[in-house]
């Protein structure tokens, strides 16, 4: 049984948890006087030698990524946070900016000293206003405690609704006061990103894992995870389950065990089906509960870690009414700028809702299919290619639910049956 | 001279092939080497990559490593060892292709019948190629209002929009008239304007040729014919001396459209509004259609060829004459002109220049003008650009987005020496270096420059006393080139031609012998008139003081100068042979009238500023109407002085036997600037030029166009709007001691001494409201 | 001209935030619907002037992202995540609930401006679902009824705090300052976390 391993939430349940008197009460900005003290490069390697890896999605090797910036090209260097944190589950890096904005703030000084970048910003979606609060209150008092200003600056950038802006080059863009489109890669963000200059773009767990990984030693991350895939990370469990919640556990946790720390799925229930790492991620069933939840053992059963968002979905949710409302959140939040996405998603949310209501045929499946295929893989970013992912995975692991709601003509679900409501006057 | 420039080639296969091109080339242009199209709407070979639209996906293998997915062929450029798969050779590059148009094709209206771009359309072309025939598609397509105008002469549909995002990075990138964006996300994404700002761009109508939908139409021509109804042909732009390639596309003898040619070295593929949408002046206007002659009554009556000739030649051998031709003029009717003068009239008393002009420009035309090779290359080239007396947007708009890329690309270095920042040099960041009007030379004799720079010197530098001077000692100084733009497109012509009374053809200066035995050789007579010719306004005084008696005027509007009374007057006075394509001022003062064909009806050359030839034929097969060269050598015959130039052909062979003067250049002599006058209480002094959109002859009739001219307003200086109290908005009265105007005051940047307001505008006609120019003091005061 | 000098300045210290200026176009866009409580045109042309862009150019971004509104909204914005999870967990029937008791179907105001209605994306609190925002602040785990309770009390001029956020529920134009950067001093107010952000924590201490 693996045991939950609390680094970054570790002192998450103290009521001042939020302030600079707490964080410093905890060691807090002792990584970054260490690190400021470092050289650059060693910075870089420490964190290389962690085996940190992106928590935004993608898992890419942080310390790589910041050993891309050019050294000595006499340009400006700019770190970024993304705090866009809009992935459909996802909901680990907004109750950490709300319990522990230090601990991102130290982080930044730390990657923005080892880039050699004097300016950091952070970008925050705009939904979420007391996190915007607690950043912004974490930045002035940094500046006042005097661990910004001095050759490092950050600044607060708020978002407006925007899913797209999670997309690294589109939030560079829309920092860059353009539409959050995404950008033609090459160049990449780190020879040409923000203002066209050499850009780290990290999301707000990887950039919070550093000051541990600086006071502790990379050995000591090392020693958490698994073979590739290492340290502690955060896995947030929604839906029907008894307890959801934040879980800090080394990587390769299995789903079946973190089911049992959060009591199970709600009572009298079972799993039908789960996301990974948010609705971009091919859904899992109750075949997947043993797979390690690492970049490398997801990858292998055919999804994506993700961030780490466990969806969870009881036997009373249509497979059918999810997709649609996730192709649906696709269509809305499609940048517009390719066809694939923009005209892809606005046509499965037509063929979705004829399925949803029990119209159509089995050929109706199949041109489903068809038209993902000609989507993934073909759009300018991954945005498409996460609309189509619960669609594929839906039907391969769920075609007869399709074809017996087809059979039915109209809706095998009652809504209301799965709602918390429901349970709630069962339990009562 | 001509340098080599060494280009790193690469060689990649594509669908089996083996091609080379340079380094940088983009997939989808390599393959177009080896013939082989890939389907794309957003790729412009001139914009900026973006990958919108993914139709151009392909294939790519890189030294044995294949890209997972199928790439963009239009943002991928050509690495060593790179093997593509097209959607000739690659079943995935297909599917996905057809995958694309499909997608492309289920919001995409079914109104190709009604469409203006039906036939010509690259949508439709590449859905028959590219696509598969049938829609899988059986929902609710997305619907807008059907057109919508983005200003009087654009139109946008955005139902048939797919989004490639040309004409908004065409505005952005190329015109730096961001007037146009993407709006709105997703599905509901569209093309559109800010609802209280039109598409007033002077490019807007690129838009509409690079549009690969019917989604952006020209209002002037919408519904007006079926491409494949009309017949093209290659042309030239009359409208200025940018010199822009063109297409005119005519129906049934009428011109219909005019679109943007492809000239790499010059206009690359764009032009500007008025080179498109200006040329209804041809039919709008009350064409002249047979010879007239004055009779003994006194009264302009319809006259047989013979008779107009026989009238036309017996005036002008009766009595000492000069010749008038207009900025116009193709360069082989410039030659007639010149020829005519010298043959047929024996004298040098010739001047194209119907506009403001002086002694020290005739003498800067002849040291540093005729001849010369700066072309827009040398703008690519550049350190520096210096604008003196030009604005190029309004004046040479070409000439804008050539200094316009350069700027883009690479933060080309702008100075203009002017009174007031105009837009244009606002949009290229320039370096404002203001002075009042009149004393720009002082200001261009301070500037440094270096051998690669470049003064583009505007025909308005003419109007300030010195400014030529210190142009030709700036570049003796400093070893940068000259270049000198005039607005009109013959300009360049006459010159080289010898329409001007101290050059004979090819640049040979009258004062010189030797240069003058050359053309009489040529020309096979035995002597050629050696003074110096009387220019435009020596003309006219000349005229009235009785020492000339007889005038040949052709395309020359009398009041395009500041002493109209005079040129009035003379007209008035003197025996005028005019030949003209409509009623005008000097006709209708002309004792014989010779109608002439207009520039779609006959064939000939521009120079551009460069003295680039800018060749055409006629785009109006059946035209009756001769040329003035044809009627020219139609007097001379009659005057028993044979031109010999029986068709355009023969006066360009004629010409290009003719080889460049390799003599001594004729030398200028140093003008000195007028001192500052002092201005008391109301005084200013004028600052004005022409806007490309304004009340310009060719411009008639077309009220879409006019739609999007800027609107007329008086400059004058936060300084001075203050102490007058005036705010934007507020009416300013400008007088002279002629008459004055009353316009709308903007306050902005101009020198404090300076009033602006445009020349020929509606409202603000100032050579005939004010009959002054520029550096004259006026009296401004708030209504 | 509704802006003050005081405002002016502050749009001018937004600008000053980056290396820059047009990257100020977001938080200004905020700053305006801040003072008119939406984006209207003379906001946009205000920027556009203050940045030296063309109207077209703010307008092409301010109508990108979804807060941004071209119409007034109500003082206190109401948003009801419908992204799967929440949907089904119940944020289907909560917004289907609001729209019957409040009258108004999706983007309607009340007629008393107090109250707009909107469904929203998923807002990254789905430990919490379902899961309403009001003035983009959290109000977990609502219920139809609970939902409908919050909405009265916004109606009655005395809102609910939310669960987790500042002690009082502020309105949308003080919102919108919030998030043009502006710090209004209750960052420390309200709870560091909820319940299901310490579960594992809890857990963890609890030694299992």
């Amino acid at each position: 049984m693996t045991k939950l391993v609390p680094v970054l939430s570790e002192h998450w349940d103290e009521k001042d948890s939020f302030t600079i008197e707490a964080y410093t009460r905890h060691g807090g900005y002792k990584a970054s006087q260490k690190a400021l003290a470092m050289d650059p490069d060693a910075v870089i390697q420490l964190v290389k030698d962690s085996g940190l890896r992106g928590r935004g999605g993608a898992g890419f090797p942080t310390g790589m990524k910041w050993g891309f910036i050019p050294q000595g090209d006499n340009k400006e260097h700019y770190l970024v946070v993304n705090a866009d944190e809009s992935e459909p589950g996802t909901c680990k890096d907004t109750p950490l900016m709300m319990a522990n904005p230090h601990v991102l703030i130290e982080g930044c000084i730390i990657a923005a000293h080892a880039i050699r970048a004097k300016h950091a910003f952070i970008y925050i979606r705009g939904e979420v206003t007391h996190v915007v609060r607690r950043v912004n209150q974490a930045i002035e008092d940094a500046y006042k405690a005097g661990h910004l200003g001095k050759g490092i600056e950050i600044v607060l950038h708020v978002g407006a609704g925007a899913y797209i802006c999670g997309e690294e080059t589109a939030l560079l863009d829309s920092l860059e006061g353009f539409r959050g489109q995404p950008r033609l890669r090459p160049p990449f963000p780190a020879i040409a990103g923000l203002y066209a200059m050499p850009t780290v773009v990290n999301n707000v767990e990887s950039i919070a894992s550093v000051p541990a990984i600086i006071l502790n030693g990379a050995e000591w991350y090392q020693s958490m995870g698994t073979e590739k895939s290492k340290g502690t990370t955060l896995y947030s469990l929604s839906g029907h389950v008894k307890n959801p919640g934040q879980f800090e556990a080394p990587l390769g946790i299995t789903l079946r065990e973190l089911l049992e720390l959060a009591g199970g799925i709600r009572e009298g229930h079972r799993l039908k089906f789960w996301t990974p790492g948010g609705s971009s991620t091919p859904i899992f069933t109750d075949e997947h509960l043993d797979i390690p939840l690492d970049y490398e053992g997801v990858a292998a059963a055919g999804s994506m870690l993700g961030t780490k968002a466990l969806q969870i979905f009881d036997e009373t949710t249509s497979i059918i009414r999810a997709v649609l409302r996730w192709t649906e959140f696709y269509k809305h939040e499609s940048c517009g700028k390719c066809t694939p996405c923009r005209e892809g998603t606005w046509w499965l949310v037509q063929i979705l809702r004829d399925l949803d209501a029990g119209i159509g045929t089995e050929e109706d499946l199949n041109k489903l299919l068809d038209i993902c295929d000609n989507i993934a893989g073909r759009s300018f970013c991954a945005l498409a290619d996460g609309a189509v992912a619960p669609i594929i995975s839906s039907l391969k692991y769920f075609r007869q639910e399709y074809l017996d709601q087809l059979a039915n003509k109209g809706p095998l679900f009652d809504p209301m049956d799965s709602t918390l409501f429901v349970s709630a006057k069962a339990g009562a | 001279m001509t340098t080599t420039e060494i280009v790193d080639m690469i060689t990649v296969v594509i669908d089996g092939f083996e091609v080379s091109v340079p380094k940088g080339t983009l997939v989808i242009r390599a393959a177009e080497q080896l013939g082989i199209q890939i389907p794309r709407f957003c790729d412009h070979p001139l914009l900026d990559p973006v990958g919108a639209c993914r139709q151009c996906l392909v294939d790519i293998e890189i030294n044995g490593r294949a890209f997972p997915k199928p790439q963009a062929s239009c943002t991928i450029p050509v690495e060593p060892g790179m093997i593509v798969k097209t959607q000739l050779t690659s079943q995935v590059a297909d599917k996905a292709q057809k995958g694309v148009m499909e997608l492309l094709l289920i919001n995409h209206p079914l109104d190709c019948p009604v469409c203006d771009k039906g036939g010509e359309c690259p949508l439709q072309n590449q859905a028959m190629s590219n696509g598969q025939g049938q829609t899988r598609f059986e929902g609710v397509k997305r619907r807008f209002e059907k057109p919508i105008n983005i200003s009087s002469q654009v139109l946008l549909d955005r139902e048939r929009c797919v989004l490639c995002a040309r004409c908004t990075r065409f505005s952005d990138q190329i015109a730096s008239d961001p007037f146009i964006t993407l709006n709105e996300r997703g599905a509901l994404q569209q093309v559109g304007i800010y609802e209280k700002q039109p598409f007033k761009s002077y490019f807007s109508g690129n838009t509409v040729q690079i549009c690969p939908v019917g989604a952006l139409t020209g209002a002037s021509y919408r519904f007006r014919a079926r491409p494949f109804d009309l017949v093209s042909t290659p042309s030239a732009c009359e409208h200025c001396a940018s010199g822009c390639d063109m297409r005119t596309d005519v129906r049934r003898g009428k011109t219909l459209r005019r679109l943007a040619g492809d000239d790499a070295s010059v206009n690359e593929e764009w032009n500007c509004d008025k080179g498109r949408w200006a040329f209804k002046y041809v039919t709008a206007i009350d064409r002249l259609t047979h010879p007239l002659v004055r009779n003994d009554a006194g009264d302009l009556v319809q006259a047989s060829w013979p008779e107009a000739l026989s009238a036309a030649a017996k005036g002008l051998k009766e009595n000492r004459s000069a010749v008038l031709v207009g900025g116009r003029a193709t360069y082989e009717d410039a030659y007639g002109y010149s020829k005519f003068a010298r043959i047929a009239l024996g004298t040098n008393d010739i001047d194209f220049r119907s506009r403001i002009s002086s002694d020290e420009e005739r003498e800067f035309l002849a040291a540093r003008v005729v001849g010369s090779t700066t072309t827009y290359r040398d703008i690519d080239r550049a350190d520096h650009v210096l604008l003196v007396g030009f604005e190029p947007e309004e004046e040479s708009p070409i000439v804008f987005l050539r200094i316009n890329k350069q700027f883009r690309k690479r933060a080309l270095k702008v100075t203009a020496v002017a009174s007031k920042l105009s837009i244009g040099v606002d949009k290229l960041k320039g370096q404002f270096v203001k002075v009042a009007p009149g004393q720009e030379a002082a200001a261009i004799a301070a500037q440094t420059l270096s051998a690669q720079s470049i003064i583009l010197v505007g025909e308005r530098a003419s109007e300030s006393a010195g400014a030529l001077t210190a142009v030709a000692a700036l570049a003796d100084s400093t070893g940068a080139k000259i270049a000198w733009i005039p607005r009109r497109a013959g300009e360049r012509g006459a010159i080289e031609a010898g329409a001007i009374g101290n050059l004979l053809p090819g640049g040979r200066p009258v004062a010189d012998a030797a240069a003058r035995v050359d053309i009489a050789a040529l020309w096979g007579i035995s002597v050629l008139p050696s003074q110096i010719g009387r220019s435009s306004d020596e003309i006219f005084a000349a005229v009235n003081s009785g020492a000339i008696g007889a005038l040949l005027v052709g395309g020359v509007d009398p009041l395009d100068g500041i002493n109209s009374q005079a040129a009035l007057s003379a007209l008035d006075t003197a025996f005028v042979v005019c030949l003209e394509i409509a009623p005008s001022e000097v006709t209708m003062r002309a004792d014989v009238v010779l109608p002439v064909a207009a520039i779609t009806e006959k064939s000939g050359s521009f120079l551009n500023w460069e003295g680039r030839a800018r060749s055409f034929d006629a785009a109006v097969a059946d035209s009756l109407n001769r040329s003035d060269l044809r009627i020219l050598s139609m007097i001379a015959e009659e005057m028993s002085a044979p031109l010999k130039l029986s068709t355009v052909s023969a006066a360009a062979k004629e010409i290009a036997s003719l080889g460049p003067w390799e003599g001594a250049r004729a030398s200028m002599k140093a003008v000195n600037a007028e001192k500052a006058p002092t201005l008391s209480g109301d005084q200013f002094i004028l600052n004005s030029w022409r806007r490309l959109l304004d009340l310009g002859t060719l411009q008639k009739g077309e009220e879409n166009l006019a739609g999007t001219a800027r609107q007329t307003i008086a400059v004058i200086s936060p300084k001075r709007a203050q102490a007058m109290g005036v705010a934007d908005g507020d009416l300013l009265k400008i007088s002279s001691a002629l008459g004055s105007v009353t316009l709308s005051a903007l306050v902005e940047d101009i020198h404090d001494d300076a009033v602006w307001a445009p020349r020929n505008s509606q409202g603000s006609q100032l050579l005939i409201n004010l009959g002054v120019g520029h550096g004259a003091v006026v009296s401004v005061v708030k209504i | 001209m509704a802006y003050s000098s005081e405002d002016l300045a502050t749009m001018d210290s937004i600008i000053k935030r980056y290396p820059r200026s047009r990257s100020a176009i977001m938080p200004l866009l905020h700053f305006v619907q801040s003072r008119i409580g939406f984006v209207n045109g003379e906001g946009i042309e205000l920027i556009a002037q203050l940045l030296t862009l063309e109207a077209a150019e703010v307008s092409a971004v301010a109508t990108f992202y979804t807060q941004y509104k071209r119409t007034p909204v109500g003082e206190y914005h109401v948003g009801v995540c419908t992204n799967t999870l929440c949907a089904v967990m119940g944020g289907d029937a909560i917004f289907e609930g609001l729209k019957e008791h409040l009258g108004v179907e999706n983007d309607g105001v009340t007629s008393d401006g107090k109250v707009s209605l909107e469904h929203i994306e998923c807002n990254a609190a789905c430990d919490y679902a379902p899961v309403v925002m009001a003035n983009w602040e959290f109000y977990d785990n609502q219920t139809v009824e609970s939902a409908k309770d919050l909405v009265d009390s916004m109606r009655s001029g005395n809102p609910k705090p939310p669960t987790r956020g500042p002690d009082t529920l502020v309105t949308w134009k003080e919102v919108s300052a919030v998030l043009a950067g502006i710090n209004d001093g209750k960052a420390n107010e309200g709870l560091q976390a909820g319940a299901p952000t310490l579960l594992g924590l809890k857990i963890s201490k609890e030694g299992k």
